[in-house]
């Protein structure tokens, strides 16, 4: 099979279009450069009707929503999953870590749950703090400006707090509580468990003229058909190519290495095409790789090259290392005062309208770093798994489970809204012994090499998650809630979900000033080729207790303004 | 009606509720499955084709279908409110037992136990059992055993029955008015009525009401001063 040449020369090749990658191709575009921008799914634009998911109803799906084809019910919008047909991959031993990858223009910024929160001081030196992990090589200084222009590009809401490790922003107001959420708040501050607006990027106000404004429907996991919350395609990538960029979008593109001059340089990237399954070479001045922190790690380990025999970037042996996840676990409670509601549209934005920073001082715990808490609950859009065990909850009652007949309509209606939940979102610490490596013995259907993984928690983590459930059931009791389930012992990890469930994997490419034990610098380029750049989670160092999403647009675009300096330098 | 035209109007019940497709049943294929996929719900191709694969499947058989007809009315008796065949409840569990192939084997077997069940008992399949032995049949498997964390399959059965002819119910447009969800529609968010407030004896702190968006300025456009602080 011979492979195609791409006549056009490029100044840019990005691979990915998600938060990093659509963030590069705005900057490096509007800079004048000419960008080809390679994505693994298809074209996708929330607003186009074919494929919009948003204001749908269950019943318009023979399933109702059931999750069969997507990981969180058929409407979400991520083509993909933790498990994608076709694309496997393998672990080590034991090991459970659980991929979540989304093929689609714009990738996972198209369902997130656009929870916006910028890294803080403490975050970039953690081992500063507790002799755990590594200092990040930048500091809260060095990103807060790009911070500051991602809230007025994008738009962030929440709310000025001068909390020292959360700093504040360039706000969009935030909406107003919802009653569940005034619950909680009560329930947290009884102890001492502090409760701010939430930090969500969607648009409670006009911010341009191009995008429209939230319309509160709850539905940003479907991707704004109003471009009303952020998504890398309607809020990076468009505004690019509608401002005169010239972008070249290659979609249903697998990219499956970049390849080297004789010099060790990156000179552009094959992939191979999904519907004629050939493979096609792209070049270009730089290479940009957005692919998401373990599929990164996947090009350049599959990147071997007399010039680079271990894999490009990889002469410290150091891609792939240092995976790690935000710890996980979650709650439910009943709250009896919330039975029989009255009924009124509660949909809001999509995700909490209040949530709890992380509030505690570590010399005083058992485990380092912390987590935040995020709420849900609220007279939602009924979806499959509605209705299921109708009256269970009528054990707390101390009335009848199960039956048959209309009684169960009643139930239903009377325990609707009177549930809700936490999760906890934490730190964990990044270790060299958790990482992703190449399987020789497997490929997918592309014939590229699949990732396997090795990962497992340590006891930081899982007294972390102990801890969110005594938080949880105290502040549950605060509310005049019911606990609901066991609460998770040992024998379950105390409820930690398994690495990659909350899909904030981010290290494989960690940054750092020293090559030997790092993949990139500073400014997100690899140490090995000074003309390949990494923009998307693999080079954070640490991720904290936050959503790694825009932290990433803020790296990705300084790393973009660094570009566009060397390529006028013409140092790459 | 033949096998495949039962299949199809199975298809065309699933699919095409509310809209009038009278006589497609007659249509050439090409023409039923144009009007079928009116009904976007965002698919991508694979899922589309997927979607269709299983429509175009028939699991249960006919006298399996109105046993799960018949159990899903005694189980959701109709009312003023709705009723299990608006809400297309019997093709939804058709639909879903193709979905989830593990749960068929269970399903299957708990309606052919009904039957076993009621021939030992009264003499007569289930559907040809009076109503008040239905409900008898029902009485005994449709409570769980609080003894035990193992019950046993026709109250597994019955659960799952349930809970699929429950979900089925309130995902349907009937249901989902009768439970009074009133959202999935664009609509400006100012905070839980004051009426709610007070029954649940709550309230917006009131030096939070600043941070709180102002909606008659919603349209204006955002700026900021050099803090950050929104000027607009």
């Amino acid at each position: 099979m011979q492979i195609i040449e791409n006549e056009k020369k490029y100044d840019v090749v990005i691979v990915g279009s998600g938060a990093g990658g659509g963030m590069a191709t705005k900057i490096l575009a509007d800079a004048g450069l000419k960008v080809a921008v390679v994505e693994a799914g298809p074209f996708f634009d929330p607003a186009n009707p074919a494929q919009q998911t948003q204001l749908k109803w269950p019943y318009e799906s023979p399933r109702r929503g059931a999750g069969t084809t997507r990981a969180f019910g058929e409407f979400d919008m991520a083509y993909g999953g933790w498990e994608i047909e076709g694309e496997p991959y393998t672990q080590v031993g034991n090991s459970k870590f659980d991929w979540f990858r989304s093929r689609m223009l714009g990738g996972r910024t198209n369902h997130w749950g656009r929870i916006s929160l910028r890294f803080g001081p403490r975050d970039f030196k953690g081992k500063d703090r507790d002799g755990l992990g590594d200092n990040w090589p930048i500091s809260y200084e060095d990103i807060k400006p790009y911070y500051d222009k991602v809230d007025q590009l994008i738009g962030v809401f929440g709310s000025k707090e001068n909390i020292y490790n959360e700093p504040d922003g360039y706000f969009l107001p935030a909406p107003k509580p919802r009653l569940h959420e005034l619950y909680y708040k009560k329930g947290a501050e009884k102890s001492g468990v502090k409760v701010i607006p939430s930090r969500l990027s969607i648009l409670t106000k006009r911010i341009n003229n191009e995008r429209g404004i939230c319309f509160y429907c709850s539905q940003c996991s479907r991707s704004c058909s109003v471009y009303g919350d952020f998504s890398a395609g309607s809020c990076l990538i468009f505004p690019a190519q509608k401002s005169g960029g010239q972008v070249d979008l290659y979609v249903n593109s697998m990219v499956r290495e970049v390849e080297v001059d004789g010099e060790g340089k990156a000179k552009g990237v094959l992939f191979i095409n999904k519907e004629d399954r050939k493979e096609y070479r792209i070049s270009g001045k730089v290479v940009v790789l957005a692919a998401s922190a373990c599929s990164t790690a996947r090009i350049l380990l599959n990147s071997k090259s007399p010039q680079h025999p271990n894999g490009l970037g990889n002469s410290s042996n150091m891609v792939g290392k240092y995976l790690h996840d935000s710890t996980g676990s979650d709650r439910m409670a009943f709250v009896p005062e919330l039975m029989n509601r009255k009924r009124y549209n509660e949909d809001g934005v999509g995700g909490m309208h209040l949530y709890s920073p992380w509030w505690l001082d570590n010399k005083k715990l058992d485990f380092p770093r912390g987590y935040h808490i995020e709420v849900w609950g609220g007279l939602g859009m009924p979806s499959y798994g509605s209705g299921f065990n109708p009256n269970d909850l009528n054990k707390y009652l101390g009335l009848k489970v199960g039956g048959y007949g209309n009684q169960l309509r009643e139930d239903v209606k009377k325990f609707y809204g009177s549930v809700m939940g936490m999760s906890g979102r934490g730190e964990s610490i990044a270790r060299e012994e958790n990482y992703c490596e190449i399987d020789p013995t497997t490929v997918d259907e592309f014939g590229i090499p699949v990732l396997r993984f090795n990962y497992s928690w340590s006891d930081f983590e899982r007294k972390q998650a102990r801890h969110m459930h005594n938080t949880f059931e105290e502040i549950i009791e605060n509310m005049g809630g019911i606990v609901l389930g066991e609460k998770p012992g040992a024998d379950r990890d105390y409820g930690l979900l398994n690495p990659g469930r909350i899909i904030h994997e981010v290290g494989t490419t960690r940054m750092g000033s020293d090559p030997k034990k790092s993949v990139v610098n500073e400014f997100e380029q690899l140490h090995d080729a000074k003309n390949v750049f990494i923009v998307d989670a693999g080079p954070f160092v640490s991720q904290a207790d936050k959503n790694p999403t825009w932290t990433i647009l803020a790296l990705s675009w300084r790393t973009s303004e660094f570009i566009i300096q060397e390529l006028k330098k013409q140092n790459i | 009606m033949n096998r495949r035209d039962s299949i199809r109007s199975l298809f065309l019940g699933s699919m095409a509720g509310g809209l009038a497709l009278e006589g497609c049943v007659s249509e050439p294929e090409a023409a039923i499955e144009q009007k079928l996929w009116e009904y976007q719900y965002g698919r991508t191709p694979e899922e589309q084709a997927y979607d269709e694969k299983l429509l175009g499947q028939q699991f249960f058989e006919n006298n399996e279908i109105n046993k799960i007809r018949r159990l899903a009315n005694l189980i959701l008796p109709p009312n003023e409110e709705g009723n299990i065949e608006e809400a297309k409840v019997p093709e939804f569990i058709e639909f879903m037992a193709k979905d989830f192939p593990s749960i068929q084997t269970k399903m299957r077997g708990g309606l052919m136990w009904i039957d076993s069940h009621s021939n030992k008992k009264y003499g007569a399949d289930f559907l040809n059992c009076k109503e008040d032995q239905q409900h008898e049949i029902l009485d005994q498997i449709a409570f769980n055993d609080p003894n035990t964390t193992e019950q046993k399959q026709e109250v597994q059965f019955f659960s799952l029955l349930r809970n699929l002819v429950m979900t089925g119910y309130f995902t349907s447009e009937a249901g989902i008015k009768e439970i009074g969800y009133v959202g999935n529609q664009p609509n400006v968010w100012d905070g839980v009525p004051e009426d709610v407030l007070k029954a649940h004896g709550m309230s917006y702190d009131e030096s939070w009401m600043p941070k709180f968006v102002d909606q008659s300025k919603r349209n204006d456009l955002a700026q900021w001063d050099n803090d950050g602080n929104l000027i607009s």
